[in-house]
């Protein structure tokens, strides 16, 4: 049975995430403790809340430095999850700038809405929340069982923009488009919720616990 | 593209399921987890969670409940009733909740939203606003706290404009008139929100058809629709209420 972290920075919702990773028939623990990084198969970066104050948690506990070590020098397969995704990245902006774990070579920019309507006001809202479609670019194994363009469950401000477009697996039309799943060796994130995308989610995160 | 979203919300007493009108005379009508259970295998795009007995008996969320809840949850969840501080916020995130609801808190704490939006970001932060024209003698519209006890004397479009520059993501827009009736969303007031605002609004109150829902998005540019009784009540399910606005060109998820 594959043991799975699911990375506890005291700001969002674990809960759920453990719930479905449970679901998927893996073991695993809620963990803000460096050290069980080493005991796992897996690891999950979930996500809500405000980038820098995230990070802030990370670095304070030691996770950070622990991440950036398991995935990077132990090939622990890592799965980010909305702001989890966006932490993966070299930099982020929401509330100041701040440096992410530099796991994927991107900068996460706040969405700008490109459509205005007679009245100058933007037609697409921001924050962008609720099920949109991802299409994807690139074979990828979390995408195994997928059909194209299946909605997803979004809510966010910001995303990830990757210097490197190979590192772009899926993308999603809103804001023009912008980087719906990510993918660097076994570094994945996902800006959508696959905890909260009912079946589809469920098959995601399966896919990425039987990598 | 994003799709326009069918929220069923769940109105809670305590341990009980209510139907209420004109926020008033609330019935019970079964349990929050039935309900919860019900709508997850509905296969529905969000859930509204309002424990509406929580300000008015002065107490907090019941997280217990919540986490309960939200353990049943494979889809998004918002929660509100009794959120009065960044730690009730921070309290419901951690039982599962998605997003946090914040209405009458606002105006007895009033940094809450602007607080909860910087440490937790404004994705989770939904600020309730309840509206109320019969309130008034004039028939003019202005936003009620406390389940309606309360004139804030505030315009409905100047309060959404305020909660969305101190960082709500997004509103849920209740008409205290509508609430209950299945008599339709108040669209004039719908529309004025939906127009002064950029963030996403969620219509709430008043919808008994589909119709109804099909209106609150023309008409009222509302980027979600919710209903309580109309899916507690009535043979209609939030699956044939987004077949029915996909039938009117209006994209949902199928």
């Amino acid at each position: 049975m594959q043991r799975i972290a699911i990375v506890d920075t005291g700001l969002c919702n674990v809960d759920s995430m453990w719930r479905a990773v449970d679901d998927c028939g893996a073991k695993s623990v809620v963990t803000d403790d460096p050290t069980d990084l080493a005991l796992v198969d897996k690891i999950v970066l979930p996500g809500v809340g405000a980038f820098a104050d995230a990070m802030d948690a990370l670095d304070d506990s030691g996770m950070a430095e622990a991440i950036v070590e398991n995935v990077r020098d132990h090939e622990v397969p890592v799965l980010g999850v909305c702001l989890g995704m966006q932490l993966l990245a070299t930099q982020g902006s929401e509330v100041r700038d701040t440096a992410g774990l530099g796991l994927i070579d991107a900068e996460v920019k706040r969405l700008v809405s490109n459509t205005a309507n007679s009245t100058g006001r933007a037609q697409e809202r921001i924050p962008h929340v609720g099920w949109n479609e991802v299409h994807p670019r690139a074979t990828s194994p979390l995408l195994s069982g997928i059909p194209d363009a299946t909605d997803f469950y979004f809510v966010h401000s910001f995303h990830m923009q990757c210097v490197d477009e190979r590192d772009v697996v899926a993308t999603t039309p809103y804001c023009g488009e912008f980087a719906s799943i990510v993918a660097r060796g076994h570094v994945f994130g996902t800006q959508f919720h696959p905890e909260k995308s009912q079946a589809m989610g469920r098959r995601l995160l399966r896919n990425f616990v039987d990598l | 593209m994003l799709k326009l979203r069918v929220i069923p919300t769940i109105l809670s007493k305590g341990f009980t399921l209510v139907k209420g009108e004109r926020f008033d005379g609330a019935r019970a009508v079964g349990s929050p987890m039935q309900a919860v259970q019900v709508y997850n295998l509905r296969d529905v795009d969000e859930l509204c969670f309002f424990d509406i007995a929580a300000t008015s008996e002065g107490r907090g969320p019941d997280l217990a409940l919540i986490d309960e809840l939200a353990d049943k949850c494979q889809m998004p969840l918002t929660v509100g009733g009794g959120v009065h501080s960044v730690d009730d916020v921070r309290a419901l995130l951690a039982v599962g909740a998605d997003k946090v609801a914040v209405g009458s808190g606002q105006f007895d704490n009033p940094s809450l939203v602007r607080s909860a939006s910087e440490r937790f970001g404004a994705q989770c932060v939904v600020a309730v606003i309840d509206v109320w024209r019969g309130g008034n003698a004039d028939g003019v519209p202005t936003v009620w706290s406390h389940n309606a006890t309360r004139d804030t004397g505030f315009d409905p479009v100047e309060w959404a404009t305020d909660v969305a520059a101190m960082g709500a993501g997004e509103i849920v827009l209740q008409s205290v008139d509508h609430d209950g009736m299945m008599d339709g969303y108040d669209l004039a007031v719908l529309a004025a929100v939906t127009s002064a605002v950029d963030v996403p609004v969620i219509a709430s109150g008043g919808a008994g058809t589909f119709e109804h829902m099909v209106d609150a998005v023309r008409i009222g540019g509302a980027s979600a629709v919710a209903a309580a009784a109309m899916f507690h009540f009535t043979q209609h399910t939030p699956a044939e209420a987004r077949r029915h606005l996909a039938a009117a060109g209006i994209a949902t998820r199928s």
